[in-house]
């Protein structure tokens, strides 16, 4: 079917939405909650782009195009938006491990003080309650990925939950009990898919803390889990010559990311030597 | 799900009895046996029983309801940290909610010691109101006051000439005639009436009632539901209230020929929880009449009236409002076309199709600084005017209309003829058909507060626009009013107006400015 974005026409597949067909033309939409592997849940609203003659802006990430959509992706409207959601998120919550909203915060020139230094945050202490991965709800921004990936789209384990309302909407497991107390089997999927480090696996926050992360010092060595026969590809992340982190292609068809406990945490023997 | 890991806590026998009461005794091998039907759609009744019986949800209460039904424990923890009136912790089996919202701020509320405060409880023509909640073997709400007078108006009434006329809400009519003549013109003639008449939504989008009805008859997809959204929490509104507790039987007879008309196997009607009255008097009329109608019961959230918020919470979810489209009428409750009607809205019908009234009224609720505070019905175009001399009102220096989501008019602006046409052309909404008098001595500062409060409290918390642009609303207006401001407000409260409007993803985010801004741009209030 043909719509319009941009003032350009072009076919686009039925049932493809706006960010699909909008990304098939290179222009670039900023998301935070979308993930290719999860069900759009479009509550960021960074993606939200003008339809004609639709009221309000509408979420490029979960809307259907139909056909003779006109779709403007860069208007005034489109922008204050964006901006107003990066700023909003800015002034709320601790970004400073996220790579992409920060480039959208530059890219939008969004101002995040600009609500002054009283403005209510969801600053805490870090959850640090296992040694596998670390929460750090400072920096959530309640993009429901986590969720979503420890339930029906991927783990179906349902060890977490958003619980509360409003700002006090928060992520949780029930009661709020500690992990090790929870469901939760630690395949760490939920990790994987933080668009902003407030989850983050023991071994990267244990380095950020002593100030010896260097990412771009990191190569990225791609090879086959050891484990079982399933087969899943890893991403092993060395620093050192040693592992670092542990993650999984997305757009590999068997695994789309995701991995289990060993797999994903249980690297530590290979660099083990045995006591001389 | 026998291997969902569960709570570790037990409930006692009389949670453990209140909770099968709604799932229904346990059966010892429904661990083996797969179930055809998914039972989550009973997680908030079963919160609400053990509550009711205990006084909140406890650890051994939340754990066993999740292994009845068959939910994740961190799943019924985030469903019941969602509604405001679910307790998990421990509290007095009885409990105050007193009413700070609107009318009964400006009628002096005050939260004594050890009581709730609560948002609108509806009850704005007896202000100042609150409700007492009585946990225990036998549960019950008491509202506060718990009666006042019936109507202040008494003639020209239409949808509510039955009640004005004394009808007995507890026995049924003799006859539901127009049911009967529903079924002697058959779904489709009924549907052509409906459409030819000049209905709309009374929920405050003013949508018109034939389109939807017809769009729902004609889905091939099966079955058919009709919710009704009883759920009326916009401060200020109490009609839906008056016509549920004095005239069950209307409203349940208004959902059948709904349900006969646009193919429904089976009807909900979803009431706010500070409703008790309305509860009881509904369940009788349902019980009686044997319609296939089933009523169910909020926890505390404003926004469970959007439609989409309110299925979620019926399937058991938070009520989180869904992205739209799909619309209702194709994809509803349980996934199934769905038919969505305000209370006000379904008791036009059997007027339309026993063509007893040919006038297109509606209802208004009338509160705050007014000698003669209630429901009033008129015909769509009458004055604002007349309606605030029918009701006795102050000379005000502002009306808000629509309610919280609504916006404040000026006392010049008095003469608009109450239509929809005529609220747009104005620059505001018939909405629920909320009009709050502010008179002379009333503090208009203090109603924008509440406002802002009211609408950061009641944000579902999903989309960042609303759940964080609510608070820094708040934040800016509390600047303003304390006089310690950057300099910037005005613009930045302008920012947020336009990006809660234009990309929230439900009514409740895009309308959450809009009070505020009226007050600020047309009364000058924190200008």
């Amino acid at each position: 079917m043909k719509i319009t974005i941009d003032g350009v026409t072009t076919d686009v597949q039925e049932g493809s939405t706006i960010l699909d067909a909008a990304r098939q033309m290179g222009i670039d939409t900023p998301t935070l909650c979308y993930g290719d592997t999860l069900t759009p849940v479009n509550v960021c609203r960074v993606c939200v782009v003008e339809v004609e003659r639709s009221r309000a802006l509408v979420p490029a990430c979960s809307r259907k195009v139909e056909e003779g959509m006109v779709v403007h992706t860069d208007s005034e409207r489109v922008r204050t938006s964006r901006r107003l959601v990066m700023e909003l998120l800015g002034s709320a919550v601790d970004l400073s491990t996220a790579p992409e909203a920060l480039a959208y915060i530059e890219r939008y020139e969004a101002k995040p003080d600009r609500f002054g230094p009283d403005s209510l945050t969801v600053a805490q202490a870090v959850k640090v309650d296992n040694e596998l991965y670390v929460r750090d709800y400072s920096k959530c921004i309640l993009c429901y990925k986590c969720v979503e990936a420890c339930g029906v789209d991927h783990q179906n384990t349902f060890a977490i939950t958003v619980a509360g309302r409003g700002f006090g909407a928060h992520i949780s497991t029930e009661l709020d009990v500690p992990l090790p107390e929870s469901a939760c089997v630690y395949c760490g999927n939920c990790v994987a898919v933080c668009p902003t480090g407030a989850l983050m696996a023991k071994s990267e926050f244990d380095l950020r803390e002593a100030g010896e992360w260097r990412e771009e010092e990191q190569a990225e060595v791609d090879t086959v889990c050891p484990y079982c026969g399933v087969g899943c590809n890893l991403t092993l992340h060395v620093q050192d010559d040693a592992i670092v982190k542990v993650t999984s292609p997305d757009d590999h068809d068997v695994t789309r990311g995701n991995l289990c406990i060993k797999g994903r945490f249980g690297y530590r023997y290979v660099q083990t030597r045995k006591p001389a | 799900m026998p291997d969902l890991k569960l709570l570790e806590a037990e409930p006692t026998q009389a949670e453990r009895d209140a909770i099968d009461a709604v799932a229904g005794v346990a059966d010892p091998f429904s661990d083996r046996v797969a179930r055809s039907r998914p039972r989550r759609h009973l997680l908030l009744p079963a919160l609400r029983a053990a509550q009711r019986r205990v006084g909140w949800v406890t650890p051994g209460a939340l754990g066993y309801a999740s292994r009845r039904l068959e939910v994740p424990p961190a799943d019924a923890y985030g469903v019941a940290t969602f509604y405001a009136l679910i307790a998990l912790e421990e509290r007095p089996a009885e409990v105050l909610h007193v009413c700070t919202d609107l009318s009964c701020k400006l009628a002096g509320a005050e939260v004594p010691p050890g009581a709730h405060p609560s948002p609108c409880l509806g009850l704005c023509e007896r202000a100042p109101a609150s409700m007492r909640t009585i946990a225990g073997p036998e549960p019950r709400e008491e509202q506060i006051p718990p009666t006042s007078p019936l109507l202040p108006q008494t003639s020209g009434l239409k949808l509510l000439r039955r009640i004005a006329e004394g009808n007995d809400p507890e026995s049924p009519p003799a006859e539901f005639a127009a049911l009967e003549r529903a079924r002697e013109l058959g779904p489709e003639r009924v549907l052509e009436l409906v459409k030819a008449s000049p209905l709309l939504g009374r929920g405050g989008a003013a949508f018109p009632t034939g389109v939807k009805w017809e769009a729902v008859a004609r889905q091939p997809a099966k079955p058919h539901y009709l919710v009704c959204n009883a759920d009326e929490s916009e401060p200020g509104t109490f009609k839906d209230r008056v016509l549920m507790e004095q005239d069950p039987f209307g409203l349940i007879e208004s959902m059948a020929i709904a349900m006969y008309a646009t193919g429904c196997e089976k009807g909900f009607v979803y009431v706010r929880a500070e409703y008790p009255l309305a509860h009881e008097r509904l369940q009788h009329a349902i019980d009686v009449s044997g319609f296939d109608i089933e009523l169910r019961i909020g926890a505390g959230a404003y926004v469970c009236g959007e439609e989409t918020a309110l299925f979620q919470s019926i399937e058991g979810y938070r009520g989180e409002p869904r992205n739209k489209p799909p619309f209702p009428v194709e994809v509803g409750l349980f996934g199934k076309p769905t038919v969505v009607n305000n209370v006000e809205t379904l008791l036009n019908v059997p007027h339309i199709l026993l063509e007893d009234d040919p006038r297109d009224t509606r209802l208004f609720c009338v509160s705050g600084n007014v000698a003669r505070p209630g429901l009033y019905e008129l015909e769509l175009g009458t004055p604002l005017s007349e309606l605030l001399e029918l009701a006795g009102a102050e000379p005000p220096k502002a009306v808000l209309m629509g309610g919280a989501a609504g916006s404040f008019l000026r006392p010049d602006q008095l003469d608009l003829p109450l239509s929809f046409e005529g609220a747009r052309e104005a620059g505001t909404t018939l909405g629920s058909g909320v009009v709050i008098v502010y008179g002379e001595d009333a503090d208009l500062v203090d109603a924008v507060l509440r406002i802002a409060e009211f609408f950061r409290d009641e944000s579902c918390g999903q989309c960042v626009p609303c759940r964080i642009g609510t608070v820094r609303q708040e934040e800016a207006l509390h600047r303003l009013a304390s006089g310690r401001t950057q300099g910037d407000e005005i613009a930045v409260l302008a920012d947020l107006t336009q990006v809660m409007r234009d990309a929230s993803i439900c009514g409740l985010g895009q309308t959450a400015a809009n009070a505020v801004d009226s007050a600020i741009h047309n009364l000058g209030v924190l200008a």
